[in-house]
């Protein structure tokens, strides 16, 4: 199956359009049906990927607009081919968890339409058509928030929208002038990345697309400043709506970085390190602040969630193989662990409706189970060893200490703040007198709940463990793409900067 | 004596005038058969339209590229191939609209349809000349044909509509007239092609670029009327509110073509000349009209002011591009309409279909958003097909709208307006403000109680055509790449 990308991105769109004619009742049934086919072909893509290329994998090409350059060309790599996995195995898990019974057909629909924009953004090689889904995504997010969200559901969905939409449109004039160079200089309109990767563009060229670019990717991240859409879409988010929200399409943001902007613009890329690190610095330490101060266990979570997505920008932009690869690594881990996170809470909110922690303590008498998930997700967003988080934080830490030792200190403070704030929401809630009459008749964890959270407990102890099987074929990307960068980088100081891996270079 | 004038009847080359007389003939053919039989029902009448405007769009489909006739005055250059092509198109799926479930008074009079085939052919003389006084005359008649049809809604604020467009479109010919006076009093011609070759000589000239000016400002206010441009917007939304639904989505797209075309043939023309300042006041008339009507589209209360100020402001977006004067620009103005158009009359259409059970005298306006409050519980269909609407309006990939935004915008950054591409992200971003409010509406709002939108209006061809339009909206991508190769042909053929 050579076609495989293309029956990965439409195949949840054609289910969902049949999912209107399937009764309500069955509606759940159908969306965790399809979901799991669907993540079966994702695993079936991960078998037959050959994990000891480095290059893009199953091409598709057809030409669509020829005339302005644009066409249909999919492809994966060690680096997305994980994503895609993780946006897969993700939808599954959160339609599995979904307590939600309001309008549940209209909520598969959308989260299968959902899935199909987000699998496309991830395969997407083409910018029109990375485009395209990109900003498709925004649609049924906007739906999810705004139908089933909480009483401020509107406005966060249209703050959500209009953030989005605003910031990449001026990506989107950044991709025009990138096709109006290639234009001009080969005399052929193209849209596609690979044809872009050629580009050898000078500095101050590289310096306006990198913060054009920048602008599109920094909102969806979110980096400081741009992040005061989130607390509003996790805020008023139904679960399934944050769990997607926090392990998928925060991805988008990232990945675009290492799609577009690393390999496009390497010497801008380099000078902006210092600016982009202080800037996640900020979100590092600063979210973390913030969540210690919240009273509502959601927004820890979803605090957290923009912290953790700073270390993932500082790894990005730390320019040498294990920075790189621990925040490929790192967005995996964080997608798992803040999803489970999120339907944890989601979970108990549906049980007293109410996520604040004053109002909880003790529970893990009553609820051992969910106490026992709670601390190891918990415990893996703070980044514990032998957890999936420990892996991917201490490898971006490694690989930024490099550039920077000072800075690379203050970042590894995330892990005291997390531990910190972490630690408070689990004192608070589950530990201490059980003095609430409410809480003392709450109900453990259901068999579908139990049975949706124990494959995600896996993952992260497995990966924690052993994360080679993964880590390797990211790793084999990641060099290739650094050496990449290096090679095209213009100014010297970019060169010295961009560390490859040594095996690699004796390789070539 | 005057000498006697020997003219053939080859050198005519009548085939040029043929798409129009057929138009006019057609006209003629529905008043003579309303006069020989007074009872005959609207649909025979939308049909024989239908029949008269197939029969058109084959002769203008077979005409030659780049041919003069009839004195030299018509002018079939690719770009009025293509303009009455879209001309017609649009007209084709405006005219079963008229097929309502229920009775409306302007369809119960056959002369709707003759003044409707009238207007068309005023349209193709319009954008089949470069002569000053066809446009002209081309202008007035449709323009005199629409107004007419605007009153014949027969409602007071139909009226008020009529009248005010009428006066405001007097005033635009009256600048029209003396602007070409002015280009006539310079070169001593009334051919565009003639002027710019004089004008061309005589540039260095004193005091003549004082009268250039003159003409030019002339012109430009006289079209910016036409185009509903800033600072002469200001009666679209009240002609569009007083005009019926379809109508107004009519108004909004295909009078605006041949106005469009006009203006590439004009401005074009000084642009080449090379008197910059022309394309710069463009540019700021282009900038400000897409930006204010955004603003004022945010904070209407009626679905149809909103979408009237939303067609301004797409009206702004193509401006631009005609100031950028290269072929790519060009060809983006037509993609941009071609594209627009399914989606735009598919919006009107939709507010057409969607009415009050009861007509309620108190409220100050026919479509308030609250009509479209949980639209999603009370008809689905409409409700997301209004949605795909939107979101195409909004620019939103991959509906249509949005291939000919980037289009426009690509031209724009290939042109050097790199600002100009930013500018109309922006506005973009600020527009899908005002659609996405609807569409929060029509789905994240509960119905209000008292009032119950029904399909009102809805019968099978007005089912057809909001299908059709919807297709078009949906499955843009696919027919994007013809299209543009058509029409980037045809343009660079005519020399734009």
């Amino acid at each position: 199956m050579e076609n495989i990308l293309s029956i990965l991105v439409f195949f949840p769109a054609v289910a969902a359009l049949l999912g209107f004619i399937v009764d309500k009742e069955s509606a759940r049934a159908y969306g965790i049906t399809v979901a799991t086919i669907e993540f079966f072909l994702s695993l079936w893509l991960w078998f037959s990927f050959d994990t000891s290329s480095a290059g893009m994998q199953f091409v598709e090409m057809i030409p669509l607009i020829p005339d302005m350059g644009i066409s249909y060309y999919l492809g994966v790599d060690g680096i997305s081919l994980f994503i895609i996995l993780m946006t897969t195995l993700m939808t599954l898990i959160g339609i599995a968890s979904m307590g939600e019974t309001k309008n549940i057909k209209n909520m598969i629909v959308t989260l299968l339409f959902l899935e199909m924009t987000m699998v496309g953004v991830f395969v997407a090689l083409d910018a029109i058509i990375f485009y395209v889904f990109w900003e498709l995504s925004l649609v049924p997010m906007l739906y999810i928030i705004g139908a089933w969200g909480g009483p401020l559901r509107i406005y966060a969905s249209v703050k959500f929208f209009l953030y989005t939409f605003t910031g990449s449109l001026i990506m989107l004039v950044g991709m025009l002038f990138v096709a109006y160079i290639y234009h001009n200089l080969t005399g052929v309109w193209s849209f596609a990345i690979t044809d872009w990767y050629a580009l050898v563009l000078p500095v101050n060229y590289q310096l306006w697309l990198f913060a054009a670019f920048f602008i599109g990717f920094a909102i969806k991240v979110p980096m400081f400043p741009f992040h005061t859409w989130i607390p509003y879409a996790h805020g008023q988010a139904p679960t399934i709506g944050s769990v997607i929200l926090a392990a998928i399409l925060l991805k988008m943001g990232t990945y675009g970085f290492v799609r577009f902007s690393l390999p496009m613009f390497p010497d801008a890329s380099v000078l902006s390190i210092t600016p982009i690190a202080v800037l996640s610095l900020i979100m590092i330490i600063y979210t973390a602040m913030i969540a210690y101060a919240q009273k509502d266990v959601k927004q820890v979570i979803a605090y957290s969630s923009v912290s953790h997505m700073g270390i993932i920008m500082l790894g990005l932009f730390a320019m040498n193989a294990e920075g790189l690869s621990g925040s490929v690594f790192q967005m995996l881990s964080h997608g798992i662990v803040s999803g489970a996170l999120f339907m944890l809470v989601g979970m108990i909110y549906e049980r007293r409706h109410t996520k604040l922690m004053s109002e909880f303590g003790g529970i893990a008498s009553v609820m051992p189970k969910f106490a026992i998930i709670f601390g190891i997700m918990l415990m893996a967003s703070v980044g514990l060893p032998l957890t999936i988080g420990f892996v991917g934080e201490f490898l971006v830490l490694l690989g930024f200490y490099q550039v920077s030792p000072i800075m690379t200190i203050l970042a590894g403070t995330s892990i005291i703040l997390g531990a910190v704030y972490m630690l408070r929401v689990m004192k608070r809630t589950f530990f201490g007198p059980l003095d609430n009459e409410e809480n003392k008749k709450l109900k453990d964890l259901n068999a579908r709940e139990t049975w949706s959270l124990i494959p995600l407990v896996a993952i992260v102890i497995w990966l924690g463990v052993y994360p080679k099987p993964v880590l390797a074929p990211i790793d084999n990307s990641v060099k290739a793409l650094l050496s990449f960068m290096d090679e095209k980088a213009i100014t010297q100081e970019a060169k010295d900067m961009i560390r490859v891996a040594k095996s690699n270079k004796e390789v070539n | 004596m005057l000498e006697p004038i020997n003219v053939s009847l080859e050198s005519l080359n009548l085939i040029t005038l043929a798409p129009m007389l057929i138009a006019i003939a057609g006209g003629l053919i529905i008043i003579i058969l309303d006069l020989l039989n007074g009872k005959l029902h609207k649909s025979l009448y939308v049909m024989l339209t239908i029949l008269v405007l197939f029969v058109d769009f084959g002769s203008v489909l077979g005409l030659n590229v780049n041919e003069r006739g009839f004195f030299d005055v018509m002018l079939i250059d690719g770009i009025s191939i293509i303009s009455q092509l879209m001309i017609i198109g649009g007209s084709m799926i405006f005219i079963p609209l008229a097929l309502t479930s229920k009775r409306f008074h302007e369809y119960s009079y056959p002369e709707f349809f003759a003044l409707f085939l009238f207007m068309i052919a005023g349209f193709q003389f319009m954008v089949a000349t470069d002569n000053l006084i066809l446009i002209f005359v081309g202008l007035e008649t449709a323009s005199l044909s629409l107004y007419t049809l605007i009153a014949l809604h027969n409602r007071s604020n139909s009226y008020e509509a009529a009248v005010k467009y009428f006066t405001m479109g007097a005033l635009a010919a009256g600048f029209f007239a003396m602007g070409s006076a002015v280009i006539y009093a310079l070169t001593g011609s009334v051919e565009l092609y003639k002027v710019a070759e004089i004008l061309a000589t005589r540039l260095n000239e004193t005091g003549l670029m004082i009268a250039i000016f003159g003409s030019s400002v002339l012109l430009l206010v006289a079209f910016a009327f036409k185009l509903s441009l800033f600072p002469f917007h200001t009666w679209a939304p009240d002609v569009y509110e007083g005009a019926s639904a379809p109508l107004a989505g009519y108004m909004s797209v295909v009078p605006k073509i041949a106005a469009f075309v006009v203006s590439i043939r004009l401005f074009g023309m000084y642009i080449d000349l090379g008197i910059e300042w022309v394309r710069w006041t463009i540019l700021v008339i282009a900038v400000i009209t897409m930006t204010l009507a955004n603003i004022m589209a945010l904070v209407q209360d009626d679905v149809k002011r909103m979408l009237a100020y939303s067609s301004i402001s797409h009206a702004g977006f193509i401006m631009a591009a005609l100031a950028l004067d290269t072929t790519e620009g060009n060809t983006a103005i037509f993609l941009y309409y071609a594209l627009f158009m399914f989606t735009n009359l598919g919006a009107f259409a939709m507010l057409w279909i969607s009415r009050n059970k009861k007509r309620r005298f108190d409220a100050g306006h026919d479509h308030p958003y609250e009509k479209f409050a949980g639209l999603i519980q009370i008809m689905p269909m409409g409700a997301v097909v209004m949605g795909l609407f939107m979101f195409s309006l909004a620019g939103v990939p991959p509906f249509s709208v949005f291939w000919g935004k980037i289009y426009v915008m690509q031209s724009a950054v290939n042109a050097g307006y790199i600002w100009l591409a930013i500018v109309m992200g922006l506005n973009s971003a600020i527009a899908a403000y005002y659609y996405l409010k609807l569409v929060v509406y029509m789905f994240l709002k509960d119905p209000v109680k008292d009032v119950d939108v029904v399909y009102y209006n809805i019968s099978k061809p007005l089912t057809v055509i909001i299908g059709f339009a919807t297709v078009a909206t949906v499955a843009a991508i696919f027919y994007v790449q013809p299209l543009v190769s058509y029409l980037y042909y045809m343009i660079s053929a005519s020399g734009y």
